[in-house]
């Protein structure tokens, strides 16, 4: 709760500094803001509250997640050092409209009841289309403004429908009332409650960028200035996963026979177009958006599973990922500003300009690949296990079989930067960038030597 | 902590080596693998050869999943912990005459491959090993990808993809088998021994494991990433890849396969015998038509995989003990060969077998070793070959005698294509290639005077290994015969 009230009025206060002549001032303003808020948010560790009677809550399943998406924020703000340095004029708005958004994500850890959630999505998704436009006098950018904010405001409406026809059937908002009501009801004579779960379920699933509501994620990713662009794909994504887990745990876990099909449905759908589109890329960029929706079906195996075992493996992997997306991207970022393309072939010859940028991305590869040493394989190991212990074993069968296939496309990268010959010339990258992917990649290998530094902490 | 020591040392000279500018990195490299190589030494002195598991290293890895970090030393690992100790510094010694791009990192890998490899051989807990399984995956998979020859992007994603795809299987494998330990779960190799499964679950459960291994040894018809990976890796990848890292497959097989599923053991052993055995015999016909002499001794490891691996799966005494001893042998000898390989190459730009000739006769150092090496390779008594071979071939006659017969076939047609090999490559005219063929330097003598030495050693006095691993092996024994 403390992080939410901060970061509003960080918020504010930082579009006060946007008026100072010197944008320099800017980012490490907003580092301190996150920083601080990070600091706030990990007092409420094992000190569960309640706000808003009982609407919002604060325990270690949401100080956990805001946590993850603090902490992915702070490790991208650095990368968008190259706005700051070309004067970009809406730079505070646009730091502003970050900090908005991690207020709407935390809401979405921290709801009790459906309206928290809607406004959560809601704040969260707005400063997204803003954002997603930033580059204006790009006209991929603007396409993926409008794409998303088109169908964005499309599914949002859908999850109100959803929402209502819930409150129809229930009677109620709270998540424990909608459980309860659910559990009592038969779920064949009450068509209100499904349909109403199954239209609040197809809204989130667009938000994470699960199949089949993927579609403008390659898009709106590839259009997106770089550095958002990871934004959405690791602290949109965590939010949007931990919500539906708390939506589904929380309010229909009495229900579980009912929707079980369709999220499992969901699930193979989603591991089988991230990965095979994955294949199909030439650009690193959509690459990444393709990986992103494989790893929202990743994630969307833990729901098939309530135990002790998935909401950890839920945490884990979602660091896990971030870190190593953030990585990607960041070095993606420097790649594609230097040699203007976003296809493989730009980063041919990379591991002999610029050793450690090759580095990074390799270890964040080998990590969404889920191989060891890498805290994404631990992350595919407690996920996968999780769901064994519920003997899902045909999911895993197919989850495993299509990490197989990821390996392909993440390899593509590094064969490109360690056994092409080099194209280009070497890539300045500034201090703090470069003291950021190296923490990145410490912590990557840090989850994949030591997980149990940071496995069963919820 | 000795295990522990043994374990991280290459991968903390690793990162030193990484500091080291130019050419002198493999002066460091090589100083740490020697390093090692005392370690090894130091464990074998205070080893007690009772079957038991010594040095011991216990620690919380996972706690709350009951996963330990857990890493010892029994006598089957020690003999491969020697092994590897043994051959890392003589590999990289052998590649003096090489000036690589990126030394730094090239030796770098190498000692953390090692430390993949030594975890391999010490794991005590299922997902202990996975771990290193794939930390000795990736080094190896940049050292050929990266300094290897033609064709390397192709051939070596195909190596990748391939052992990837395999351990997947055994990873899913070992969850399934964590969680039918009882109470809070455990997958240490005891807990994994102790499991009652029904013939029906361990059937399945062995193709899980054993294609794992199969790919990694390579069993027929498992290996067709092997030839092409062999040829195109620099020859220190090819050393590394055949003279240990094939190893993995078979200890894997030997302490994650037989003593885990026994029941799916003999249900399939018959089909992995005679798939073993066809390996022996395919391996062996189609080295006799190489032209080229890497993918000849890549065909004839083939070929001596598969009578391992044979061996192995006969679950009697003399078949594993002669695994044991054989894995020695062949370390040893595929290691030489492949340096003679390059050595050859080196002096003359090519490895045609048919470009070459009258090589003998300006090198008499060079001949002796070769021939040594060529002999053990071909089981000649006296040499390492043999005893290994004859161990294993008398596990397979006490198995099976028709198999016995057919796999004792190996002697005679390792002795075709290796002989004409030798016969082709260093009789014969000089030509043109071969007129200005030096002899042996200081450096590559000292890499083949202690291969050569333990092809006597291991041939004279086999009971030196032999008594290391023989507790172990009856325990193991026992397990399988649960």
């Amino acid at each position: 709760m403390t992080s939410i009230i901060l970061l509003s009025i960080f918020g504010i206060l930082n579009l006060f500094v946007g008026f100072m002549k010197s944008k320099k001032a800017l980012m490490p303003a907003v580092l301190l803001f996150l920083a601080v808020s990070l600091g706030a948010t990990m007092f409420d560790w094992n000190q569960p509250q309640s706000y808003f009677s009982n609407m919002l809550s604060t325990d270690n399943f949401s100080v956990g997640f805001t946590a993850v998406m603090v902490v992915s924020t702070l490790f991208i703000l650095p990368f968008s050092r190259s706005y700051v340095v070309a004067e970009n004029s809406n730079l505070a708005e646009y730091y502003s409209l970050l900090l908005f958004s991690l207020v709407g994500g935390i809401m979405m850890v921290s709801y009790e009841n459906l309206l928290i959630l809607f406004v959560g999505i809601e704040i969260m998704s707005i400063s997204m289309y803003i954002i997603a436009g930033s580059d204006k006098r790009n006209i991929l950018s603007n396409e993926a403004s409008m794409k998303y904010f088109l169908m964005g405001s499309f599914f949002t409406g859908i999850i109100l429908f959803g929402i209502a026809l819930l409150y129809g059937a229930t009677g109620a908002f709270y998540l424990t009332d909608i459980a309860a009501a659910a559990t009592n009801m038969d779920p064949a004579t009450s068509p209100l409650l499904l349909m109403g779960l199954l239209l609040v379920l197809i809204g989130v699933t667009f938000k994470i960028g699960a199949a089949p509501f993927h579609f403008w994620t390659p898009d709106v990713y590839e259009g997106t200035p770089t550095v958002f662009t990871s934004y959405m794909s690791t602290v949109v994504k965590t939010a949007g996963i931990a919500a539906f887990y708390k939506l589904m745990s929380a309010a229909f876990g009495g229900v579980y026979d009912q929707w079980f099909p369709t999220v499992v449905a969901i699930t193979v759908l989603t591991l089988l177009i991230g990965n095979i589109g994955a294949v199909a890329q030439n650009s690193m960029k959509r690459m990444l958006a393709y990986s992103s929706i494989s790893h929202a079906g990743y994630l969307m195996i833990a729901l098939t599973s309530f135990n002790d075992r998935s909401e950890n493996a839920i945490l884990f992997y979602s660091l896990a990922y971030a870190v190593a997306t953030i990585a990607a991207f960041g070095v993606l970022k420097y790649v594609s500003d230097e040699r203007g393309s976003d296809e493989y072939s730009a980063f041919n010859g990379l591991g002999k300009t610029n050793p450690l940028l090759a580095f990074v991305m390799t270890v964040a590869m080998l990590s969404l690949a889920g191989i060891p040493l890498t805290g994404g394989f631990f992350g595919k190991l407690f996920l996968f296990s999780a769901a064994l212990e519920q003997d899902m074993v045909w999911l895993i069968i197919v989850a495993v079989l299509m990490s197989a296939v990821g390996i392909y496309y993440y390899f593509r990268v590094i064969i490109a930067m360690y056994m092409r010959d080099a194209e280009g010339t070497r890539i300045a990258v500034d201090p703090l960038a470069t003291f950021t992917l190296i923490s990145l990649v410490v912590l990557t290998v840090l989850m994949g030597v030591v997980p149990g530094l940071f496995n069963n902490l919820l | 902590m000795l295990t522990a020591l043994i374990i991280l040392w290459p991968a903390l000279a690793a990162l030193l080596v990484l500091l080291v500018k130019g050419q002198g990195a493999r002066k460091v490299a090589f100083g740490a693998a020697l390093v090692e190589l005392v370690l090894g030494i130091w464990a074998w002195i205070n080893f007690v050869p009772n079957g038991s598991t010594q040095f011991l290293l216990n620690e919380p890895w996972i706690a709350n999943a009951g996963i330990m970090f857990k890493v010892g030393i029994d006598g089957i690992s020690l003999l491969m912990v020697l092994l590897t100790v043994f051959l890392v510094p003589l590999i990289i010694l052998s590649t003096a005459k090489h000036t690589y791009e990126k030394p730094s990192s090239f030796y770098a890998l190498i000692l953390f491959m090692q430390t993949g490899l030594l975890g391999v051989f010490t794991a005590l807990d299922a997902f202990v090993f996975y771990f290193f399984w794939e930390v000795a995956l990736i080094p190896i998979y940049f050292i050929a990808g990266m300094w290897g020859g033609e064709n390397r992007v192709r051939v070596t994603f195909k190596f990748f993809i391939y052992t990837v795809f395999g351990s997947l299987f055994m990873l899913a494998a070992f969850v399934y088998l964590y969680f039918q330990t009882p109470g809070t779960h455990s997958s240490e190799e005891v807990a994994f021994y102790q499991l009652v499964l029904d013939a029906g679950t361990q059937s399945w459960l062995f193709w899980f494991l054993f294609i794992a291994f199969a790919i990694k040894m390579p069993v027929f018809p498992f290996h067709t990433w092997q030839p092409d990976t062999y040829t195109t890796a620099p020859a220190a990848g090819t050393m590394l890849l055949s003279g240990i890292m094939l190893k993995m497959g078979i200890y894997g097989a030997l302490r994650w396969l037989l003593p885990v599923v026994p029941l799916g053991v003999s249900q399939w052993a018959n089909v992995v015998l005679v798939l073993a055995i066809i390996g022996i015999i395919y391996g062996a016909i189609i080295a006799i038509r190489q032209q080229d002499m890497k993918r000849l001794v890549a065909f004839s490891s083939i070929s001596h995989v598969g009578l391992i691996a044979a061996g192995l799966f006969t679950l009697n005494h003399h078949g594993l003990q002669g695994t044991m001893i054989q894995m020695l042998s062949h370390g040893v000898n595929v290691v030489g060969m492949f340096f003679i390989i390059d050595i050859i190459q080196s002096r003359t730009g090519t490895r045609e077998i048919a470009a070459m000739g009258g090589i003998t006769q300006n090198t008499p150092f060079l001949s002796v070793t070769f021939l040594v090496l060529l002999l053990g390779t071909v089981a000649l008594p006296l040499t390492n070959g043999f005893v290994g071979e004859f161990l294993l071939l008398m596990g397979v006659y006490q198995y099976n005698a028709w198999m016995g017969a057919v796999a004792g076939l190996t002697i005679i047609l390792g002795a075709v294509y290796m002989l004409r090999m030798f016969q082709r490559v260093m009789f014969g005219e000089k030509n043109e290639i071969t007129q200005g063929f030096t002899d042996l330097t200081f450096n590559e003598k000292a890499v083949l005077v202690p291969l050569v030495v333990m092809v006597f050693w291991i041939g004279l006095h086999p009971n030196t290994f032999l008594m290391i691993s023989e507790p172990a092996v009856l325990k193991l024994l026992d397990v399988i015969k649960r």
